[in-house]
């Protein structure tokens, strides 16, 4: 009865379908080149800007590449660009803020200092400045992505840790032997992981815009390589002459795969905080 | 009032300070060893050498630091190598653009987000707040530069009625005297109004775009702080006086609500400042973001390292007016 009513609740909210969405991504990411119809780096100068067609179902474009196959093939970058730049600032973000908030002292003034440093800038230009002080690779987008996200989980567990630092179960588990490292990664961080785990799914959307735009003013990702960004920044040279279908589907694709991450978040969210519901 | 409003300048020029290290640090990780690259291509060791002793690179970390203050102290920021100019100077003849785009984005998102959330707030559930909470999903999660591409397909290339993505001005023109560096006040100024009717047309679009990504969050900002001050007992007793439903609205609780709204309006602004960047490179736009996209490519540093700078002081700057307009504005900080 109870499993039944949390069931119907969990099927009907609007959270439950994008995740079904965002595994449809994860899954098309990962089989594009085997179910891509043409190869994506492959070119046919004679099929060049052709609009879309049976054959080629998204349109070719300059050179004659299969636009389809190309936003496909691409979904594979910009997820594993945004999920290991989520994952990287989850990691150095929890850890940080968990520290922070349970040492308290001067580390919590310290790691509090560079957060606060992160957060006056605007985000997408420090992104700019760091890929372009340490070079322009995609292993840097990833890395510039994470940093300018890490301010956010250092807040949240800092803030979640601060509140349970002084609970019965941890003051239980100091008494029973265990030293600060062990309360804090055994104890402490289940407790606090809920909220954290909501951060970075509301985090990826933003993450995969972030990665889009740098590489749409060509930072990271090299040409011919398929990435929904710069695939959008190489159809903007045809606004003038109408070419739209060279721009519009890989920007549907960064669009839809943002939306889906975004509502997903927010159905999670609701899920495991439904007081905060808005 | 007096001392909150010193301690926030205080915190913003620690701020600043902690910017300008990062800033600095950005500098030294530069790719290449940075003589060698200031040097030119086909610099011999001796050149490398001197420049390195220019750089002050042969000294230790902590007198770079100094010599790297004392350089921004008196506005060197270094040399364009793809301009040839000083990079404050390419800065300051540039950010004009940037800043009134920019401004007319933030004005034109403002006009419509307020309204649209004040509005859902006040009839909550009903069709219109359903369609403000769509419109704001959807808001959030289209590039920028998406928008902007969609918005030239429809009125420049099928309606014809927006001017091609070329600039502040057709190549014709003449930019109007420079008194502020905003072609629509400068052309006022001058009493040109077909200029100031041509700098309008071409400013619609990339504004319109930058808008368009900052309604959504000013909107929704302004929903949930409507909601929660139209439910508070003050606005409970305005209604039983009663007072007139405009005024309880308009007055009372919306000036209740402006605080929440100021500060995302803060932070509208900081995505403003990175979409910027985008929306300058659809457009054409002759701003601060294009000239460090372009000094980016050419792998010339100097120039963005002073934009990343920049940047970060008007946001500071920014956030320190919004904090200061928040200390004004709230009632209960008078006196304090």
């Amino acid at each position: 009865m109870e499993v039944a009513r949390s069931l119907r609740y969990m099927r009907l909210r609007p959270g439950s379908g994008s995740l079904i969405l965002v595994a449809v991504l994860a899954l098309v990411g990962a089989v594009a080149p085997w179910i891509a119809p043409y190869d994506p780096l492959a070119t046919d100068v004679a099929a060049a800007l052709q609009p879309p067609s049976v054959i080629h179902w998204f349109g070719t474009d300059a050179v004659g590449r299969d636009l389809f196959s190309r936003v496909l093939v691409a979904a594979r970058l910009d997820l594993s660009i945004a999920v290991a730049a989520v994952a990287l600032s989850f990691v150095v973000g929890a850890a940080a803020g968990a520290i922070s908030g349970y040492l308290g002292g001067w580390i919590d003034g310290a790691i509090g200092r560079v957060t606060d440093t992160i957060m006056a800038f605007p985000l997408f230009v420090l992104a700019m400045g760091i890929v372009a002080a340490a070079g322009n690779t995609v292993a840097n987008i990833i890395y510039a992505t994470a940093v300018i996200n890490i301010p956010t989980y250092v807040r949240v567990a800092r803030a979640e840790v601060l509140v349970r630092r002084e609970a019965p179960f941890v003051h239980a588990a100091r008494l029973a032997g265990n030293g600060p490292a062990r309360v804090l990664a055994f104890h402490l961080f289940p407790n606090v992981a809920a909220p954290l785990i909501v951060q970075a799914s509301l985090n990826m959307g933003y993450a995969i815009l972030n990665a889009a735009g740098l590489s749409f003013i060509g930072l990271g990702v090299r040409p011919p390589t398929p990435e929904w960004g710069i695939m959008v920044a190489d159809g903007a040279a045809y606004i003038i002459s109408g070419e739209w279908w060279v721009w519009l589907f890989p920007g549907l694709a960064l669009t839809g795969a943002v939306l889906a991450f975004n509502i997903a978040g927010d159905g999670l969210r609701d899920f495991f905080d439904p007081q905060r519901r808005s | 009032m007096g001392s909150l409003i010193a301690r926030r300048l205080a915190g913003a020029l620690a701020v600043v300070a902690s910017v300008i290290v990062v800033t600095f640090l950005l500098t030294r990780a530069l790719p290449a060893d940075p003589a060698v690259y200031f040097a030119g291509i086909g610099g011999t060791k001796e050149a490398i050498a001197a420049m390195r002793a220019k750089l002050g690179l042969n000294h230790g970390l902590l007198t770079q630091f100094l010599v790297y203050v004392r350089a921004l102290a008196v506005g060197d920021l270094g040399h364009s190598l793809t301009t040839g100019h000083p990079v404050i100077d390419d800065l300051a003849r540039r950010l004009p653009a940037s800043l009134e785009l920019t401004i007319s984005a933030l004005a034109l998102a403002s006009v419509i987000g307020l309204p649209a959330g004040i509005a859902a707030a006040v009839w909550p559930n009903s069709w219109f707040d359903h369609l403000v909470r769509v419109m704001a999903t959807i808001g959030v999660a289209v590039p920028t530069f998406f928008t902007g591409l969609m918005l030239l397909h429809v009125f420049y290339f099928d309606l014809g009625w927006a001017p091609a993505p070329l600039g502040r001005l057709s190549t014709f023109a003449v930019p109007p005297p420079r008194v502020t560096g905003f072609y629509l006040i400068d052309s006022l100024f001058a009493g040109d109004l077909p200029t100031f009717a041509a700098a309008l047309s071409q400013l619609a679009l990339p504004a319109l775009t930058l808008a368009l990504f900052a309604v959504a969050p000013l909107a929704r900002a302004t929903r949930a702080a409507m909601l929660e001050v139209l439910a508070s007992d003050f606005v409970r007793t305005a209604r039983a006086i009663p007072l007139g439903r405009a005024k309880i609205l308009f007055v009372y609780a919306f000036g209740n609500a402006l605080l929440p709204v100021l500060t995302t309006i803060g932070m509208v602004f900081s995505f403003l400042l990175g979409a910027n960047v985008l929306v300058e490179k659809v457009f054409g736009w002759p701003g601060i973001g294009s000239y460090a996209i372009d000094a980016l490519i050419a792998a010339d540093y100097a120039p963005v390292q002073g934009f990343v700078l920049l940047m970060a002081i008007l946001y500071i700057l920014l956030n320190l007016v919004i904090d200061i307009a928040v200390i004004v504005a709230d009632p209960r900080t008078v006196g304090a």
